[in-house]
């Protein structure tokens, strides 16, 4: 049996109306990846905030490697060994790998505490680098670093601090699969060391294939720490939510036949993209696949006017449209839902019943501008009701909302503006998994009311389970079409990944 | 989402480009005004730009390590004046030697720097809005202490030689520069290594680049704003005593609106006004475009209202030009 490392219990954490974290425990062995789930607003990164000091817990006790500890900074954790890599990419931009690695504990030129030595930094840096085989240059600013390797590098500066304990919350939500089996030989690397990693993912294949055991979380309560071998991860899921959610195939309703829509042809953006023909169907879900960077977001946004492009053709109902702007595309019924929802798909301090109407603003004017509100109201106590958003009442700010249900309040903007095409970029994104199948029902739901779909994912039994039909595109191209029947993992992977092609 | 940048195809990719552009735009302003008038290109002209250049230069390199971390210090201005009211009372009214007095004055802009960056740290008020408060309550300050009228050093001549004295001429005769320009010079060197060199100028780039992360990386961020706000407003108080021996006097009235010709040239010379990005060598360029243009527009006969649209027509165009090249990345 390995030492134990961490051990919480009974933690308390309440914030302004919110009772985060009840009675809750955790264990952490060294050399263990331990997978820490549950839905969104579980509490697992409270949880982990309190390990780091990010929070103060209420009351309850820490021990770490035996002894009863109480951690009130990040500073005092990390000189204890204990680091975090937050969800959010925490890194300064403007610095170098190097300065980044040490900042806070910047070697100073011997006798003057405020002189800095740089040629240390650096030289620190590069074989802290060398010790996970990276191949980054330290003196490299770090937004010249992709995504994958910025997390490398957080990576590295956690590591540096001699840390016996490494907190990853949601590490791979940015990586392609190549960089996640890069992050997972690191991980292995490091528990073969004896350090104890605890992995907070929503993405169930991963947590199968890394983790030893797993502790569950439930709406800020502990339910059960099992082994990861003996359990399935439909038992997990049931754990997580408490019910059981079947994993129902969905019906998918054919529709060889049906009109072609929207079509698009000989779009060409710079490097980015090259040469995207492809249709969409009335009443089709048409899955777009591929890794990050492929070219599927830049699709999506030229399609909507909000990029320029280089040369476009586009095709609705067999006329030909100029889009030059997202008004344009909204004025021809195309709806757009960003990948990143707080930004750019709803205004997080407003109620549902503005965001519902925000898009069609016009629709509820009277004569002289005055905005009609009980139609408003109207059309948003219609929405909560057709989409069964969650919600005491259509005034409630969407800060106070699930990510489901905010996704929903997107839909509802779109719906209402009578858009018919819709895009949908990552649509589950930051979803937890009982949400997830509503959203998937009501995309079934829309596809069968006659809406053609474009659904952007990165998860491929997400795109194998909504999709009509499946485009593939790598490094800007599309590099193949596959009706759902002949499509799987594999060769979708195999499309995603054919480079130059 | 990868900014790879390819060194040598675009030229607004490098960092230094928008430095080098502005000392283009500063080469340019010289041949332009060498050729419009003759009197431009002359050693007492050139000599007294870069006097000119002193004050508001001193207060721009101030301003630069406060916008390096995000923030923005509106009160420099009249910190200027009132430390160099406070000197003034302590030289003149309470015949303290000139020494203490110096130091007094620049003590001051420290301190009214240090309260800026306590109100902001410590009490979560805006930058923009602390010190624009701070602004007015060191205006105003400056006016009571002083009675409302200018304090004259004229009984004390060696207040007058800290920057308008010599000490260069003496030891090289013929070569009358001025000390207050040997001053800006040196105070430049020291900014250029607090910035590059020293934990300051790290961790205030390190704030301005993300704050939150600077802070969950173990650096005690409100104690470093608090610094760097000091810092600056020695900068401030610097300038103020600068200022007040160049004119002989302390003006309580003058000082206010300085702030926004430091920023400018702080701005103009590539410093970021959301934070991480900005040097020192950029901001004594800006600042002499600054002066050039004000110089060379007067020595061309344009009125001064013109000079001050122009410099504003400059100052969006330096930014447009830095929007331009990030947009390229």
């Amino acid at each position: 049996m390995s030492e134990v490392l961490v051990s919480m219990k009974d933690i308390e954490k309440t914030f302004p109306g919110v009772h985060a974290l009840s009675q809750c425990k955790f264990e952490l062995n060294a050399g263990e990846v331990h997978g820490l789930i549950g839905e969104n607003g579980a509490g697992k990164s409270t949880l982990m905030k309190i390990l780091t000091g990010v929070y103060s817990k209420d009351s309850g006790h820490i021990y770490y490697k035996g002894e009863e500890v109480d951690i009130t900074t990040p500073k005092m954790a990390q000189n204890m060994g204990i680091s975090i890599i937050h969800q959010e990419l925490n890194l300064m931009p403007h610095l170098t790998v190097a300065q980044n690695i040490f900042i806070g504990r910047e070697p100073r030129i011997k006798n003057i505490n405020f002189l800095l030595n740089e040629k240390e930094i650096n030289e620190k840096a590069r074989q802290e680098l060398e010790k996970l085989n990276l191949k980054i240059d330290p003196k490299t600013k770090a937004s010249n670093l992709t995504v994958a390797k910025q997390q490398m590098v957080e990576i590295t500066k956690a590591l540096s601090y001699n840390s016996e304990v490494l907190i990853m919350d949601e590490p791979t939500a940015a990586l392609t699969e190549s960089e996640i089996e890069e992050l997972f030989r690191i991980i292995h690397n490091l528990r073969n060391k004896g350090v104890g990693i605890v992995y907070i993912s929503h993405r169930m294949d991963e947590l199968k294939k890394i983790c030893d055991r797993v502790t569950v979380m439930r709406d800020g309560c502990y339910v059960d720490t099992v082994l990861m071998k003996d359990v399935t991860i439909d038992q997990i899921i049931s754990m997580m939510v408490g019910r059981t959610i079947y994993e129902s195939k969905p019906e998918i309703n054919k529709n060889d036949s049906a009109e072609v829509v929207l079509e698009v042809k000989n779009l060409n953006r710079g490097k980015v993209l090259k040469n995207i023909n492809f249709n969409l169907k009335k009443g089709e879900i048409l899955g777009f696949a591929g890794l990050m960077g492929a070219g599927r977001t830049e699709t999506a946004r030229a399609i909507f006017g909000a990029d320029k492009t280089d040369s476009c053709e586009i095709f609705i109902n067999g006329q030909q449209i100029n889009i030059k702007s997202p008004e344009d595309a909204v004025k021809n019924g195309i709806g757009y839902l960003s990948e990143d929802r707080k930004r750019y798909g709803i205004a997080i301090g407003l109620d549902i019943e503005t965001n519902v109407v925000m898009a069609s603003f016009k629709k509820f004017l009277s004569f002289l501008g005055w905005v009609k509100t009980k139609k408003t109201q109207a059309a948003a106590e219609g929405c909560v009701e057709s989409l069964k958003i969650k919600t005491p009442g259509i005034k409630q700010k969407l800060k106070n909302l699930s990510g489901g249900n905010q996704q929903k309040v997107v839909i509802s903007k779109w719906l209402t503006r009578n858009c018919n095409i819709l895009i949908f970029d990552e649509p589950t994104r930051g979803i937890d998994v009982g949400a997830k199948s509503e959203i998937y029902k009501l995309l079934n739901d829309l596809a069968r009311q006659g809406k053609s779909i474009i659904m952007i994912s990165s998860e491929l039994p997400e795109i194998l389970r909504m999709s009509h039909r499946v485009i593939v595109m790598c490094e800007g191209c599309i590099t193949g079409e596959l009706d759902i029947n002949e499509a799987n993992q594999e060769n979708i992977m195999k499309l995603a990944t054919r480079r130059g092609a | 989402m990868s900014t790879k940048t390819k060194p040598g195809k675009v030229i607004f990719n490098n960092d230094a480009a928008q430095k080098l552009m502005a000392f283009a735009a500063l080469i340019a302003l010289f041949i332009i005004f060498s050729l419009a008038s003759p009197n431009f290109f002359k050693f007492d002209n050139i000599v007294s730009i870069v006097l000119a250049t002193c004050v508001n230069g001193v207060l721009a390199l101030g301003i630069t390590i406060v916008l390096l971390t995000g923030g923005i210090d509106l009160s420099i201005g009249t910190s200027l004046t009132f430390s160099a009211v406070i000197a003034g009372v302590c030289i003149v009214n309470l015949h303290l030697p000139v020494f203490v007095g110096i130091l007094i004055g620049v003590g001051t802009g420290a301190l009214c720097g240090c309260i800026n960056g306590i109100i902001i740290s410590k009490m979560k008020l805006p930058a923009f809005i602390a010190t624009l408060g701070m602004q007015m309550v060191l205006k105003g300050l400056s006016l009571v202490i002083s009675g409302t009228k200018p304090i004259y050093f004229n009984d004390v001549k060696v207040f007058r030689e800290i920057a308008m004295g010599s000490i260069l001429g003496k030891i090289i005769p013929g070569f009358e520069i001025p000390n207050s320009v040997l001053i800006f010079a040196a105070v430049s060197i020291i900014a250029g290594l607090i910035i590059t060199k020293t934990i300051v100028g790290r961790y205030g780039c390190a704030i301005g680049s993300n704050e939150e992360a600077t802070r969950l990386s173990g650096v005690n961020v409100d104690a470093w704003k608090i610094a760097i706000y000091s810092i600056c407003g020695v900068f401030s108080g610097l300038a103020g005593i600068l200022m007040a021996s160049r004119l002989n006097s302390a003006q309580p009235a003058l000082g206010a609106g300085y702030e926004t010709e430091a920023i400018a040239a702080a701005v103009i010379g590539g410093t970021s006004m959301s934070g991480g990005e900005g040097t020192i060598m950029g901001t004594i360029i800006g600042a002499f475009i600054i002066s050039v243009l004000t110089n060379g527009l007067r020595i061309l006969s344009v009125p001064q209202e013109w000079q001050t649209v122009v410099t504003g027509v400059i100052v969006i165009a330096a930014v447009y030009m830095d929007i331009l090249r990030r947009r390229k990345k």
